[in-house]
């Protein structure tokens, strides 16, 4: 037998990790850095070409170390691969038109869409893909474990333990994946204390805790004002409530975070009680703690929510819930994403939500020319996970019609709710989406849609509901599309007999063959018509952010 | 502003209604909104709609929804005046369902 040439080594990262911690120490940085010194840390420990994992997710932001890490000399870190789940804030930005960072791979980049098209068109930024948040925590641990992750929690105790608090969010991914792969793990805190309320993450795992400047950002994505909830959204939420929720009996399930979900969420107490639902329908959530489902739980409807994150002035109530809320031993709430989404694909029945553009094969996407917005979650819980084997009613219910009643396994409904018109007369419903335009603009291998048509199981508008499970066809299919794409052009072209023959078959229903009268759409059935009532249903536990506050 | 006129097709209102009321309204002049007026028609066979919009351009969807509104609802022997600003077509369609709803007294 031949002796090896050379000794292999099998701890090179970790002798990296020594390394970096080494240079960090000989500048006198130990675990806890003072506010001023950030950069020079980053740059310590950080080498060109590493992958960072920047902590910020559509809610919390890791925004002192991102706006640090932007400040860095690019002669000394360059061609950075960054790893995030929402590039959100300007500094994010930053970073490439900086020269610091070189390649990205996201998820979501909702308020920095437009920046990061054109940084895509000028050849600026190499984008590795845009995934799903539980693909790219998943790819953590398989092909993108980072060499070094920033990220945000509220507290941090003298020994370098971290307390999240209710907005746990992404750190219990993106920490593990980093601390347990010889990486480098780097906090910020908004408070140094005595004694945490909680552990969340043990101080083993942690490197360097910096209290930051100022609390990090927190944005209140899931609020919506009910004031802002029109007649129209009350009718498309009855035709849900009535012809999809009652019809399956879904009890668990997600919500998207529109005002046509939210008013859903507030015709639960008035209308869907009123039809008898109470205890029938929407009973089990993976959902952030929306203020608009406060009267549905005061009201008994909901028995369980478990949550992404928390959401800005809700921390009071959830903890004062905590027979519906997921909470730990000091009374808080505890938030986790990865394990929210994959309830979400796993154990929820139905997912609803809203998009800007639907096809004739009904894929639906937010991407349109000139904005590269990403997924976020919505394609987890808007899709039908096949690896799925627990049966429930509604999920059997839903293949029984899908496969003439023959059904080997079942089938999560997923639906769109739409209006057929948005905002400046841009219709919803279109024959091609500007994800294939954006594709080719941006030279992508696949067009960013959200949801695929064949995952979509319904589609409300205002004109009624389309049951695409029942369709056997893609001629019906389409039919049954344009069939509730009102007057779009889409819609103004259909086959008008074929629509009527679809609807006797029950495929289209309108309003009026659920027995919906019109008259009853009106924002007298909304459970609470403003951000204040919802405070009084809170019994003033909920503490809007100001912006929402007008009284 | 635009008006627009309308007579079309429809099937006759019940002659059973109640005529508690001679004309319904629903809606407000508003942006984005619409104020539909029901009252009675001249002939039981058709409805006569008049349309004054803030919004231009629009007369093929207008034509379009009314059409349909007339087809699928007995809105025969009304005459139903529209005051628009703006409103999208699931607004239009709301209020016209509303207001005849209103109009012919059904029970809610």
């Amino acid at each position: 037998m031949n002796a090896p040439v050379s000794t292999p080594t099998w701890d090179s990262r970790r002798q990296a990790r020594a390394r970096r911690l080494h240079r960090a120490e000989s500048l006198g940085l130990a675990r806890r850095v003072p506010a001023g010194r950030s950069v020079a840390l980053l740059e310590a420990v950080i080498e060109p070409g590493d992958r960072v994992c920047l902590e910020g997710n559509n809610q919390k932001q890791a925004d002192f170390l991102a706006s640090s890490l932007a400040d860095c000399n690019p002669a000394v870190l360059h061609d950075l691969h960054m790893l995030m789940s929402v590039l959100a804030l300007p500094s994010h930005v930053d970073l490439f038109e900086r020269g610091l960072a070189r390649k990205l791979d996201f998820s979501f980049s909702g308020p920095q869409a437009n920046r990061l098209a054109r940084l895509v068109q000028d050849r600026r930024i190499e984008i590795g893909a845009i995934h799903t948040y539980l693909e790219l925590f998943a790819r953590y641990f398989v092909d993108l474990t980072p060499h070094v992750c920033l990220i945000a929690a509220h507290a941090a105790d003298a020994a370098g333990n971290l307390y999240t608090g209710p907005n746990t969010e992404d750190t219990p991914a993106i920490v593990e994946a980093t601390a347990f792969k010889s990486g480098i793990v780097i906090a910020q805190v908004n408070e140094l204390r005595e004694s945490l309320p909680r552990v969340d993450v043990p101080a083993s795992w942690v490197d360097f805790v910096i209290v930051a400047p100022r609390p990090n950002y927190i944005e209140p994505l899931f609020t919506r004002d009910p004031a802002q909830i029109t007649e129209v959204q009350v009718l498309m939420a009855m035709l849900a409530i009535k012809g999809i929720y009652a019809e399956y009996g879904v009890k668990r399930l997600n919500h998207g975070i529109g005002f046509d979900t939210a008013a859903i969420e507030l015709l639960l107490p008035t209308y869907a009680a009123g039809l008898g639902l109470k205890g029938k329908i929407c009973t089990h959530w993976a959902l952030n703690p929306h203020p608009t489902l406060i009267p549905a739980i005061e009201s008994g409807f909901v028995e369980s929510v478990h949550c992404f994150g928390s959401e800005v002035g809700m921390d009071a109530y959830t903890a004062a819930r905590p027979d519906i809320f997921f909470t730990g031993a000091d009374g808080s709430m505890r938030s986790n994403r990865g394990y929210s989404q994959t309830a979400g694909l796993y154990a929820c029945d139905m997912f609803i939500g809203s998009t800007l553009q639907i096809d004739l094969s009904g894929n639906s996407s937010t991407a349109t020319v000139g904005r590269l917005a990403g997924f976020g979650g919505a394609p987890n819980m808007g899709s039908d996970p096949h690896g799925r084997r627990h049966a429930s009613p509604a999920w059997l219910k839903a293949s029984r019609e899908a496969a003439d009643g023959k059904a080997i396994r079942g089938r999560k409904l997923v639906v769109q709710l739409v209006e057929t018109f948005r905002e400046h007369m841009e219709p919803v419903f279109v024959e091609r989406l500007d994800a294939f335009a954006l594709q080719e603009a941006m030279g992508a291998e696949l067009p960013p849609i959200m949801i695929y048509g064949d995952d979509l199981s319904h589609i409300v508008s205002e004109e009624g509901i389309a049951n695409l499970l029942l369709c056997r066809n893609p001629e019906e299919r389409e039919q049954a599309i344009r069939g509730v794409a009102g007057f779009t052009p889409v819609g103004m072209a259909r086959d008008k007999r074929a629509v009527e023959s679809l609807r006797e078959r029950g495929i289209i229903r309108r309003a009026a063959d659920l027995g919906i009268d019109p008259r009853l759409a009106t924002r007298d059935l909304l459970a609470a018509r403003s951000i204040k009532d919802l405070v009084r249903w809170s019994g003033g536990l909920y503490a809007p952010p100001s912006r929402f506050r007008n009284w | 502003m635009e008006k627009l006129e309308f007579t079309l097709p429809a099937c006759a209102a019940p002659a059973s209604r109640g005529f508690t009321q001679s004309f319904a309204l629903c809606g407000v002049v508003a942006s984005g909104n619409l104020e539909v007026l029901v009252g009675a028609g001249a002939a039981a066979s058709v409805c006569e709609i008049s349309v004054t919009t803030s919004a231009r351009g629009f007369a093929p969807i207008w034509q379009a929804l009314l059409s349909e509104f007339a087809a699928q609802n007995p809105a025969g022997g009304t005459r139903i005046a529209i005051n628009d600003m703006g409103a999208t077509p699931a607004v239009v369609s709301l209020r016209l369902g509303q207001a005849l709803c209103e109009y012919l007294g059904a029970e809610r």
